[in-house]
């Protein structure tokens, strides 16, 4: 495999170093001058072997010139300038990576640590903005304090208040004030029982399963199922939150019976991750065997499901693909397309805002059910199952939430994202 | 005339100190504690004055002034809204409502909008 231009300025940097001429160094390595200062002017390509050679000759580690340890270096500094805007000089940071390691290392852990700020920034903001167990500590506290200044202005200002109505509002002042304390008191536990969360963002039930279900990995065996995991729910710390992990637990168990462990994988390795096919296979239902698909390990797939509103209440992620901790997705998502016409397929190609060149192939897919018969109300839920992608072709571009997207151009925005404005493309 | 004010409000202690400083002042308050309720006496025994609160449990501020405003009977009575966020206001602005006051609020504060609201003179110095 060639190596990359940038070697050659280095293999002149280190030739140089060492005080040699370019004429001696192509004679030792068995190579013409020219094609050496071919070379070092990144205007030859150079194969492992002569680049084995020219190490030698200049008496230097042939590992030293690798351009692939650099890689990742270079990955993460592509995808610093994707999301900076265009004032860096993308086809050059090769150059950059090779000549000065030092800075572009400091300069993609920075960026790591912005990108990770930015998270926190986003967790707060949609805890203060849609956390409700936040919101309603805090309208307890609100209302409280409306009370208590109400009632005690009426005390304080009113000398000639009746003794009954004295009494009564001495009596609302003390029931108030026990309030402001039993809430001010929850507040301050809620605030200190998240602190040591992941990325502090964990507030509501479906986050505490989708928490404990990261930690399993996102998968539970038939095995297990069968138990029902009693006791691993029974640790969750609300009872919202149990409540859901003993859903879910049921209804992959439903699914399990449906789709058998050995039998799906066989299935899975005949096929592939084809919903559809898989579907016709077992006769079971599309959204069933996308659930079967997701916590399948050799899949590595993410999954997201959604009610009839569009709220997600069920997110598995996919490397490359963050998702929206609250609010609403981007509605750009297949997942919703497929959500507006029920029982037909969305396949697309996308690429996700601020990720880079990366690319998923997502599958979506809406049913609707019937709970209360005719007479009830018409539910839909649907699927997104998000797998990695190498292939080439148009693409669609999406991404995570408004909130945080840096797509400026787009159509479908309906807020401003939070982030900086240089960061919006 | 006696000026009749329809408070909405389900805290029981900050309605009884809104009910305690407009009856003093020589209103006339009905009171009740969520919307629905609160519609059917609106009808019943129309308001000159509506104080509402934003968060109400069942039917929120938002869809008790909606319903307010689509009756042709409550289309123009003045609603003065209880609100506890500062981005509620603008909502309730679009919805609405002629007045806000976030909480906590000064007794002497909701008492000026009222009068005002109502078009009655201040207290005299």
């Amino acid at each position: 495999m060639p190596l990359s231009a940038l070697t050659g300025t280095k293999l002149r940097d280190l030739r140089l170093a060492q005080g040699l001429r370019q004429a001696d160094v192509a004679q030792r390595a068995g190579i013409s001058a020219s094609y050496l200062n071919l070379i070092e002017h990144n205007r030859r390509k150079v194969t492992p072997e002569v680049m084995e050679r020219l190490a030698d000759a200049i008496g230097i580690d042939r590992s030293a010139l690798a351009e692939g340890r650099n890689a990742a270096l270079v990955e993460d500094l592509r995808s610093a300038a994707a999301r900076g805007g265009s004032l860096a000089e993308v086809e050059r940071v090769e150059d950059f990576v090779d000549r000065f390691p030092g800075w572009a290392g400091l300069l993609a852990s920075l960026e790591a640590r912005s990108l990770a700020l930015e998270r926190a920034v986003e967790a707060l903001n949609d805890r203060m903005s849609h956390d409700p167990h936040l919101s309603a500590s805090l309208h307890e506290l609100l209302s409280s304090l409306a009370a208590v200044r109400a009632t005690a202005a009426i005390l304080a200002e009113t000398p000639d208040l009746d003794a009954e109505w004295a009494a009564r509002f001495h009596r609302n002042l003390h029931q108030d004030s026990e309030r402001l304390a039993a809430g001010a008191e929850a507040l301050v536990g809620f605030l200190d029982a998240r602190q040591g969360i992941e990325e502090q963002g964990i507030a509501a039930p479906q986050e505490e399963v989708e928490d404990w279900l990261r930690g399993r990995g996102w998968r539970i065996s038939d095995a297990e199922l069968q138990t029902g995991l009693a006791e691993e729910i029974a640790g969750l710390a609300s009872s919202a939150a149990r409540s859901l992990a003993g859903a879910h637990v049921a209804r992959a168990r439903a699914d399990a019976g449906i789709l058998p462990e050995a039998p799906f994988a066989a299935a899975l390795a005949e096929i592939g991750p084809d919903p559809l096919a898989l579907a016709a296979r077992f006769a079971a239902a599309p959204l069933a065997v996308m659930r079967r698909l997701a916590g399948r390990p050799e899949v590595q797939a993410g999954l997201v499901l959604c009610d009839g509103s569009g709220t997600l209440t069920f997110r598995k992620p996919a490397i490359g693909f963050p998702l929206p901790r609250f609010g609403a997705a981007c509605p750009l998502w297949p997942l919703y397309a497929a959500l507006g016409r029920p029982m037909q397929p969305v396949e697309a190609r996308v690429q996700m805002a601020g990720q880079g060149d990366r690319r998923h192939r997502v599958i979506a897919w809406a049913e609707t059910r019937h709970p209360q018969g005719l007479r009830g109300p018409e539910l839909r839920e649907a699927a997104m199952l998000i797998l990695p992608d190498a292939g080439e072709g148009p693409v669609l571009r999406i991404g995570s939430s408004c909130r945080v997207c840096v797509c400026g151009d787009c159509p479908a925005r309906r807020e401003p994202s939070i982030l900086p404005a240089e960061a919006i493309g | 005339m006696v000026a009749h004010v329809l408070l909405i409000e389900d805290e029981p202690n900050i309605a009884e100190a809104i009910r305690f400083l407009l009856t003093r002042d020589g209103m006339r308050v009905s009171h009740a504690t969520e919307g629905m309720a609160a519609l059917v006496l609106a009808r019943q025994d129309p308001p000159d004055l509506v104080i509402l609160d934003h968060m109400l449990p069942g039917m929120s501020g938002l869809e008790v002034l909606a319903s307010l405003r689509a009756d042709p009977a409550s289309r123009a009575t003045p609603v003065m809204m209880l609100t506890a966020r500062g981005r509620d206001r603008e909502v309730a602005e679009q919805a609405g409502a002629d007045r806000f006051m976030t909480k906590p609020f000064s007794n002497a504060e909701i008492l000026a909008e009222v009068r005002a609201m109502l078009g009655q003179p201040g207290p005299t110095p």
